[in-house]
């Protein structure tokens, strides 16, 4: 009798243990189906502040991860596969800055170097090769170097994402930079 | 290899008729190039050997026209082009039947006119010394095919005219022709490069102090390459049994000391971060980088794994570092293996995550296994995970 009942309770522990592994296996599994991720592209050596805090800010308010990403042009006589250490020195200060305050705020960021033949282009092959919910980008950058007000209009004809166009604002002045002549990043305001 | 296999096969048969090939290689027009071969080519003569010159470019430099004199020099041929006109060219033909005993011959990169033996100066070079004769050359480090594109990209000025790095591989000697930046713009400066009004031109264009450092490294670092090939090609011809006095010294001496990173990536977004970090390293220590992943058998390359996977691709091939994917189920001797056959010297891990059984907080950390499994001498280093904690919670 005692042996039944053991045999019994046996089978509901490990039976049951099954079922909770099962169920907390397919919820990570549906959860990691629902990450969302946020496109933050940029160009040069800096970042309009504005636009890391309002991205950073979506991401930890909806779980997603941040994906800054540095668009590369690679100038038409070099194959555009090819290895660009010069640009992608100055792109990684400035993701490591990112990374920094991202870490501060506990959100996830997976970093790209995206390289085209213009800063259109590197888009383009971006949102070919990635799958993103929104994409957040400054206005700020249009009318300098960098990403430019017909860029903007046509990510937001082609981007199969909701697209974030922050405003230009009075504090748009203030910039995340970091330098990359080797010495740590920093975050400076100019 | 194909050096190597030459090589051997030189160790096997002996010299033979082929003639030995010098190359003085250099960062930039005016560092000195032709005029050291000249000068070495009068050593030649001071020895009693028999030295032309097959060909010179003196580039209006007097004291390059100056350390010609006294050696003899093999007649230009004229060589018609299209519309008519004529330029004046090394005539091989003229030096082959002349067959001194050694050659100079100047500007190795140089194009041939359509119509003559050859396309290349370099394959007309190949001809001479197959003849048997020596020939000392020169050539510029941005002439170099595998270094054309990274040249372009740090100086902005791209040269038609390379020379396959193999000519340079099969070279007997390499001599770098060094000199600092701020030397060299002297020498522009004072009209010893360039006439006086081109001087100004060149200042602002190719002639900047960024864009001449970064050719000097880029030399330095090609000759110091080719050294090392040397000695490993000296170390193969040694297993063949025919060690000569001067291969038995290359082999006794030590290595050259040559750094090289290994990161150890997994397919996530974690990784980015590492390779960056290893990249910089390997920077800052002016080698080469290796990032490799450990597949586990019989995992599937798909969904976020392929994602990963693809994004280290790229970032990797942005660096201009190598991806290594071994399959093993084995991480530390997969890495043993790489770390072995790539020379590694440092080995960069990220942060492992907390164990979650007490079996895995029994287990060594994967720094001590690595240190245990490689070579003496390769360090193990952690880059911190930024970000961790969100990770892990996903």
């Amino acid at each position: 009798m005692i042996e039944h009942v053991l045999v019994g309770v046996a089978l509901f522990v490990g039976l049951g243990g099954g079922f909770l592994i099962a169920r907390s296996r397919l919820r990570r599994k549906s959860e990691a189906a629902t990450v969302h991720r946020i496109l933050l592209p940029f160009t040069g050596t800096e970042i309009s502040r504005r636009a890391l805090d309002a991205a950073l800010r979506l991401a930890r308010a909806e779980g997603a991860t941040l994906m800054p990403a540095y668009l590369a042009a690679v100038p038409k006589d070099l194959p555009l596969e090819c290895a660009i250490p010069a640009e992608a020195a100055k792109a990684m200060s400035i993701l490591e800055a990112i990374e920094q305050r991202a870490a501060a705020q506990e959100v996830a960021v997976d970093s790209r170097i995206e390289r085209g033949r213009t800063y259109r282009h590197a888009l383009e092959r971006l949102l070919g090769d990635e799958d993103f919910d929104r994409v957040v980008v400054s206005a700020t950058a249009t009318g300098r170097k960098g990403i430019s007000g017909d860029d903007l209009v046509w990510l937001l004809e082609k981007a199969p994402a909701e697209v974030l166009i922050l405003r230009p604002a009075p504090e748009d002045h203030t910039v995340l930079s970091a330098r990359s002549n080797g010495r740590p990043t920093s975050v400076a305001v100019g | 290899m194909a050096a190597v296999a030459a090589r051997q096969q030189e160790a096997r048969d002996g010299p033979g008729g082929r003639g030995r090939y010098k190359v003085f290689l250099g960062m930039a027009a005016g560092v000195g190039k032709t005029y050291r071969m000249l000068q070495e080519g009068h050593a030649e003569a001071a020895a009693g050997r028999d030295v032309v010159i097959g060909y010179l470019e003196p580039h209006d430099r007097p004291e390059t026209s100056a350390q010609a004199r006294g050696l003899e020099l093999v007649p230009r041929r004229s060589v018609a082009i299209r519309g008519g006109a004529e330029v004046a060219e090394m005539d091989l033909p003229g030096l082959l039947e002349r067959a001194p005993e050694v050659a100079l011959i100047d500007e190795l990169a140089h194009t041939n006119p359509p119509g003559l033996e050859h396309e290349k100066r370099f394959e007309d070079i190949a001809e001479v010394i197959a003849a048997g004769i020596d020939v000392f050359s020169t050539v510029n480090v941005q002439h170099l095919e595998s270094l054309n594109d990274q040249v372009a990209e740090l100086t902005g000025v791209r040269v038609r005219e390379t020379v396959p790095d193999s000519v340079l591989a099969g070279a007997d000697e390499v001599v770098l022709i060094d000199l600092t930046p701020e030397a060299l713009i002297g020498r522009l400066r004072a009209g010893k490069v360039y006439p006086g009004e081109n001087v100004e031109a060149a200042l602002n264009n190719f002639f900047k102090i960024e864009n001449l450092a970064a050719l000097r490294e880029v030399s330095l670092r090609q000759v110091a390459e080719e050294v090392e090939s040397k000695r490993l090609v000296l170390g193969e011809v040694e297993t063949v049994g025919t060690r000569s006095a001067e291969e038995r010294v290359a082999s006794e001496v030590p290595k050259a000391v040559g750094e090289r990173l290994l990161a150890l990536v997994r397919p996530q977004a974690s990784s980015q971060r590492l390779v960056r970090r290893a990249w910089r390293s390997a920077q800052r220590l002016g080698t080469d980088l290796d990032v490799l992943w450990v597949k586990p058998p019989g995992l599937l390359i798909e969904g976020e794994v392929e994602r990963q996977v693809t994004a280290l691709r790229q970032l990797v091939s942005v660096l201009g570092a190598s991806f290594l994917i071994e399959e093993h189920d084995d991480v530390v001797a997969a890495v043993a293996r790489v770390a072995r056959e790539r020379g590694s010297t440092y080995i960069m891990v990220g942060e492992s995550k907390p164990p979650r059984t007490p079996w895995a907080r029994l287990r060594e950390p994967l720094p001590q296994r690595l240190m245990r499994a490689t070579p003496g001498g390769v360090d193990v280093r952690i880059v911190a995970h930024r970000g961790a904690k969100k990770e892990e919670e996903k």
